[in-house]
């Protein structure tokens, strides 16, 4: 068994704010493996975004509180502020991010050139890091050796994004290209640094379809021919099914299934899980959804998070399930998983596919 | 068969790109002729990529953007562009719900006060009847009426959106316009919305346009669907026809993008390259020659006409010189 890139496991962690703390991740788990595309999949309010900025370590430190657990990678612990440095060099280095909305993650009076230079005066994979410099950091020059190397590589990026006219693109201001060509960059942008994980938080939501389609595509490319993984957060299941190798499942700020793509989708065991994919409009406008609403952060149920919502929910519910392994791989947190979908009358497969 | 409740003739909507001190250098032709009829209790669905006009089409309807040239023929009068009080009455039953209630309703007044403003601009009744029939819509879109209380910012956005949708029901409209009503929604919170929109539809007997970038949604809701590019209606028809046998290559495109669950991956195999063409500067002849792969000389000289082609049925009509008979390129 080969040690896992990435390990969250049964990280706890909240922000205290005026109306008291609130308690956002639960235990979450979960492991992302050397160049494998995981889903982290979920409803606005889920944790999501949460659980990928404290993957990068840049959650605001004044409000945080962990309660426990650890995000490492490669033994490096994310959340410890002793590891600072470390995660420094780690951040934007070797584990980039995909922002999801891609019209305001650039800064508007710089030339695209400009910031993708800047990006790379630091972040180069060809930087000497032991290089000790007398002047202070924000004063250290960009070496002109390494800038024309770089210049390079970032015009071969560009051409594999499929970008036309690269050297010319990088004279425009962002406003000038369309929302598809900045997610092609940002995603030029997160390969550049030659990192081994690439964090895309929702990278498709405010694009459409047809882009969406030529986006997931490109990114599951690139990744699978540079070996990169990737932890894709998105509540749209369709996008995970699309380019997914696993997926995990959260509500509430605790993960609820994890399984193999193929497995997650014809036997989905957690209530929650199947409720989500029932949601999905089907093929004659068949679809249920969820009543109820996200519990209170500031005062969670006790146990699984969504036993309020749930119509299995016993007793039992207000202890959090352990993982239990269903099928190979196939983990879920929950008492009363759903075993037989005929008899529950949940038939997931085959749902919105073409005749 | 009665005649249709709602007409578009011709409707152009063109937006003027100005320089400097104020002269115009340029147009978008946002809307450029668009025609439609909307039956009485239909679904009709607009679908398009950003920007192709939905919403400028839904709002020349509604008479929030004055058309350029064109009619909007409802309920046998030609509303478009007339002044607020020249159709102040055939308007009051035409009805448009905003893409995002939250950023529509006033953030400083209660629910009940937002609800209750339409009846007072249009209907003449008595405080007493007014709070009544608040109350009655309220519990009709499944809002407890503790909600009247309630600050917009106060609601989940599901909860805004039951809110618009009875803001809107108040003035007991005949056609409303929905703009993107599930954007923002999660899928769990968009299943319950779309049954209500439904529900509703039944009780009130309304017809819906409904305005949607997502395909799935406008397949599972819609009787008939349009297709839109760059300000053009390039596919009409029913639904089951649309998605069964799509005829012009951009809706061919459009369909085989949608992820399908447990179906063959569309990023695999997908071969719609590029982007819109800036709506500006248009090219000669077909919007979409420089992203069709069947692309042909006459393609790029003649301008194609929305009509029936082949062995469609007569309701189906697309906007391609080579409809019905190109087919989507086979995956490699």
């Amino acid at each position: 068994m080969t040690e896992p890139l990435l390990d969250v496991s049964n990280v706890s962690l909240g922000f205290r704010g005026e109306n008291g703390f609130a308690h956002i991740l639960d235990g979450v788990s979960l492991t992302v493996k050397s160049g494998e595309i995981m889903g982290l999949v979920g409803e606005s309010g889920c944790g999501k975004t949460t659980l990928a900025r404290s993957v990068l370590g840049v959650l605001p430190r004044n409000s945080l509180e962990v309660m426990g657990g650890a995000v490492r990678f490669q033994n490096t612990d994310m959340l410890d502020p002793a590891y600072a440095d470390l995660q420094q060099r780690i951040r934007g280095s070797r584990i980039t991010f995909v922002p999801q909305d891609p019209f305001t993650s650039f800064n508007p009076v710089f030339t695209i050139g400009e910031q993708i230079d800047d990006l790379m005066k630091w972040k180069s994979p060809r930087r000497d890091w032991n290089a000790v410099s007398s002047t202070p950091t924000l004063l250290q020059r960009y070496p002109r050796s390494r800038r024309a190397i770089d210049r390079e590589a970032v015009i071969a990026m560009l051409n594999s994004v499929q970008l036309p006219q690269p050297a010319r693109l990088l004279q425009k201001y962002p406003h000038e290209v369309s929302g598809g060509q900045r997610q092609r960059l940002m995603i030029a942008m997160a390969l550049l640094p030659e990192p081994e994980l690439i964090i895309a938080d929702e990278p498709t939501t405010a694009l459409d379809v047809t882009i969406q389609a030529q986006i997931l595509g490109l990114l599951r490319r690139l990744a699978n021919e540079r070996g990169v993984a990737v932890l894709l957060a998105t509540h749209d299941l369709g996008a995970a099914y699309e380019i997914c190798d696993r997926i995990t499942v959260m509500y509430a700020g605790q993960d609820v299934e994890t399984a193999p793509v193929a497995s997650f989708f014809n036997v989905p065991a957690h209530p929650y899980t199947n409720k989500l994919l029932a949601s999905v409009p089907g093929l004659k406008g068949e679809m249920s959804g969820i009543p109820g609403d996200l519990p209170n952060f500031y005062s969670p149920p006790p146990g699984c998070r969504f036993a309020p919502r749930c119509e299995r929910a016993q007793l039992a519910c207000e202890v959090r399930p352990a993982q239990t392994e269903t099928a190979a791989d196939h983990m879920v947190c929950c008492f009363h998983p759903v075993v037989d979908h005929a008899a529950a009358g949940l038939v997931p497969s085959g749902k919105g596919q073409t005749s | 068969m009665t005649g249709p409740i709602l007409s578009v003739r011709d409707l152009t909507c063109r937006f003027p790109i100005r320089g400097a001190f104020g002269r115009e250098i340029g147009q978008i032709r946002a809307l450029d002729g668009v025609s439609f009829d909307l039956a009485q209790g239909e679904i009709l669905g607009l679908v398009g990529e950003s920007g192709c006009g939905k919403s400028t089409l839904g709002k020349a309807i509604i008479g929030i953007q004055k058309p350029n040239e064109g009619q909007v023929v409802f309920e046998g009068r030609d509303i478009a562009g007339k002044s607020p009080r020249e159709a102040k009455e055939q308007r009051s039953r035409l009805q448009y719900a905003y893409q995002d209630p939250g950023a529509s309703l006033d953030p400083r007044w209660r629910i009940a006060r937002s609800l209750e403003e339409p009846l007072i601009i249009h209907a003449s009744l008595s405080a007493r009847e007014r709070s009544r029939k608040v109350a009655d819509i309220l519990d009709a879109v499944g809002l407890p009426a503790s909600h009247l209380q309630l600050y917009p910012h106060e609601l989940s956005g599901g909860q805004q959106r039951r809110v618009g949708l009875a803001r809107i029901l108040m003035l007991k409209p005949k056609v409303v316009i929905l703009d993107e009503p599930t954007a923002g929604l999660d899928v769990s919170v968009q299943a319950t919305v779309l049954t209500l929109f439904r529900d509703l539809q039944k009780k009130f007997h309304l017809t819906y346009t409904f305005i949607s970038h997502d395909l799935s949604v406008v397949r599972a809701m819609c009787n008939r669907v349009a297709v839109m590019y760059l300000g053009r209606i390039v596919e009409i028809g029913v639904t089951e026809d649309i998605f069964a046998a799509p005829q012009h290559p951009y809706t061919q495109s459009l369909l085989a993008a949608i992820p399908q669950i447990n179906g063959p991956r569309v990023t695999e195999n997908f071969w719609l390259k590029g982007e819109p063409p800036d709506a500006s500067n248009l090219p000669k002849g077909c919007r979409f020659q420089g992203r069709c792969p069947h692309v042909a000389e006459i393609c790029r000289a003649q301008d194609p006409v929305l009509a029936v082609h082949g062995e469609a049925i007569a309701s189906h009509e697309s906007a391609c010189h080579f409809a019905g008979t190109v087919t989507p390129p086979v995956p490699k």
